[in-house]
């Protein structure tokens, strides 16, 4: 087993395991911080596969503005937002059932890829994934009409933002 | 290969020689020398704190006009040993009603933030953890995680103060890290480059304070509000809060929080030598001359970033005590209405002239790039003016104050 490997398995274990703590734990503000482990699990994940911008970007996104967003939030309840009750309804067989077969379902997919068994291939050392991935955002040829759409997504989400937050509505 | 040219790799060559001569596999061996790189570096960051304890006592204590720390060793240098003994021996007290587990890792993390921001610190050109390709971005990140801690600490304690700290923590860092992003896009538009050390060795011929002086301005702005240090440290403010998030701690795990804070000063002192300032080069084409190649030297290196760092912290610490306390208002304020816009300007202007004046010599771009700036800060002093003028006319107008903030609203 290589060094990959056991990161690999050591992170899975780390994400899995937290985001099952997300949805059990009983105080809204340790779910929050297990969602925090959780994508901290998943920006490693990217390191393993040498997307380090994505890395990076997944933490500043996720924990530095999203995560930050909801603990703050959180914080903002009045109570410790304790849980008291049972966790589960009588029929909780039921999503069970459906998920477990859904996982299912999408890991005989992917396991019928060809290119399952595939291990990534290391980047040679004279590429520079960032600038290529810039490019590739901005060159006509490619992404950037998607990339366009989700700015202006994005700006009007902004406006929206701002005309809902402004307290002169009539 | 000598140890004076490439310390580090002299060193891990040696080791690696001694490792598998004792019959280790390879990998093994090189997973041993990381770790031990990754403890070296962190003892060094770690030691070096132990002095800014000395540093920074010694120097408010100028600004205030005091002696400071004068009674253990030569100028009291051996004061921050004794004031470690203390942190260690006090009781440590977890509040009532405390999340003990939060509690506790809100100091590691605290530390933990500011320690992996050691690993992109080119130190010099031979001497750093790693180059990465995002390196600026990195720095971004780290600042995300001392947020966390700050609010981790300031929820797990219980306490209204704390939990106020925490707030006002949140509204600072979460509002003051878009012009830090945006103004870190600058030098690496001058540098073509991301990495730390790809933007040290671009300003080999002139630093990015000439060109960008705006930006550096900017930088350090937002450098000191994401430290929370004067005049932005409302999560500890003493007349308000007591002590803001850290309020409950006691012994070494507000040691922790302090010592954290004191290396991310000298940390960011650091990146803004780095980023504006050349980092452990910047010479201005003086280390290219062959009685000056002693200049290119990975020690020698070291000891002009330390110097650099050194002197971008002592400026942090000239602002800290010399400024009051900017209210919450004005701080938002401030960063939305001023700084944000400022820097998006500098931004696109960097972006615009880097490709208009491409094909110019080095003297014209450079030339350009200044007085571009130049222009954009008489602009925005002017704009300031008329602003300030308007409030003025508008607080004269009208008595009583009240009367005036409701104009103001309408």
């Amino acid at each position: 087993m290589t060094a990959d490997k056991v990161v690999f398995i050591l992170c899975a274990f780390l994400i899995v395991s937290s985001a099952l703590m997300v949805v059990t734990t009983r105080k809204l503000i340790h779910a929050a911080l297990w969602l925090v482990a959780a994508l901290f699990g998943v920006a490693i994940l990217f390191v393993l596969l040498q997307a380090a911008f994505l890395a990076v970007v997944q933490v500043v996104v996720y924990i530095g503005a999203i995560a930050i967003l909801f603990i703050f939030a959180v914080m903002l309840t009045r109570r410790e937002m304790l849980d008291k009750g049972t966790q589960t309804r009588s029929s909780w067989w039921l999503p069970a059932l459906i998920g477990a077969l859904i996982l299912g379902g999408l890991v005989l997919m992917i396991a019928s890829q060809p290119d399952f068994a595939r291990t990534a291939t290391t980047i040679p050392a004279g590429v520079d994934t960032l600038r290529n991935l810039g490019t590739a955002l901005v060159s006509p040829n490619e992404y950037v009409l998607p990339f366009e759409v989700a700015s202006i997504l994005m700006l009007a989400a902004l406006i929206g933002a701002v005309y809902v937050a402004s307290s002169d509505k009539k | 290969m000598d140890f004076l040219n490439d310390p580090i790799n002299f060193i891990a060559n040696w080791m690696r020689g001694l490792l598998t001569g004792w019959g280790l596999a390879d990998g093994l061996a090189t997973v041993i020398i990381y770790i031990v790189g990754i403890v070296v570096l962190i003892l060094f960051a770690m030691t070096l704190d132990i002095f800014l304890v000395w540093v920074e006592r010694k120097v408010v204590a100028r600004f205030q006009d005091r002696l400071g720390p004068n009674r253990i060793g030569p100028f009291g240098i051996i004061q921050p040993f004794a004031d470690i003994i203390k942190l260690i021996i006090k009781e440590d007290i977890t509040p009532l009603g405390a999340d003990k587990l939060l509690y506790n890792i809100g100091p590691v993390l605290a530390i933990a933030s500011v320690i992996i921001l050691w690993a992109i610190l080119p130190l010099s050109s031979r001497i750093f953890g790693v180059d990465l390709n995002v390196g600026v971005l990195y720095l971004v990140a780290a600042g995300a995680l001392g947020t966390l801690s700050i609010i981790i600490g300031g929820w797990a304690s219980n306490n209204k103060y704390a939990l106020l700290g925490a707030f006002r923590m949140v509204a600072n860092m979460v509002s003051y890290e878009i012009p830090m992003v945006v103004v870190l896009l600058v030098p690496s538009i001058l540098a073509n480059s991301m990495s730390v050390q790809g933007i040290t060795q671009a300003q080999s011929g002139i630093w990015f304070a000439l060109l960008s002086p705006l930006a550096m301005l900017i930088f350090l702005v937002s450098a000191i509000a994401e430290l929370g240090r004067s005049p932005f440290d409302l999560n500890e403010a003493e007349s308000e809060i007591v002590a803001g998030f850290h309020i409950e701690y006691t012994g070494m795990k507000f040691g922790l929080f302090y010592a954290g804070e004191l290396l991310h000063a000298f940390t960011f002192g650091g990146f803004l030598a780095v980023l504006f300032f050349g980092g452990y080069g910047g010479f201005f084409g003086l280390e290219k001359i062959g009685f000056f190649s002693w200049l290119n030297n990975p020690f020698v290196q070291m000891v002009v970033f330390l110097a650099k760092a050194m002197l971008g912290y002592w400026v942090i610490m000239w602002i800290k005590y010399s400024m009051p306390r900017i209210r919450i208002d004005h701080m938002l304020e401030f960063n939305w209405k001023f700084l944000t816009p400022l820097a998006l300007v500098v931004l696109v202007n960097t972006a615009i002239l880097s490709k208009l004046l491409e094909n110019l010599p080095a003297w014209g771009y450079n030339l350009g790039m200044f007085f571009s700036n130049i222009l954009i800060a008489i602009i925005t002093i002017g704009i300031l003016r008329r602003y300030g003028r308007k409030q003025r006319q508008l607080q004269a107008k009208l008595h009583p104050a009240s009367l005036a903030n409701k104009e103001q609203a309408v």
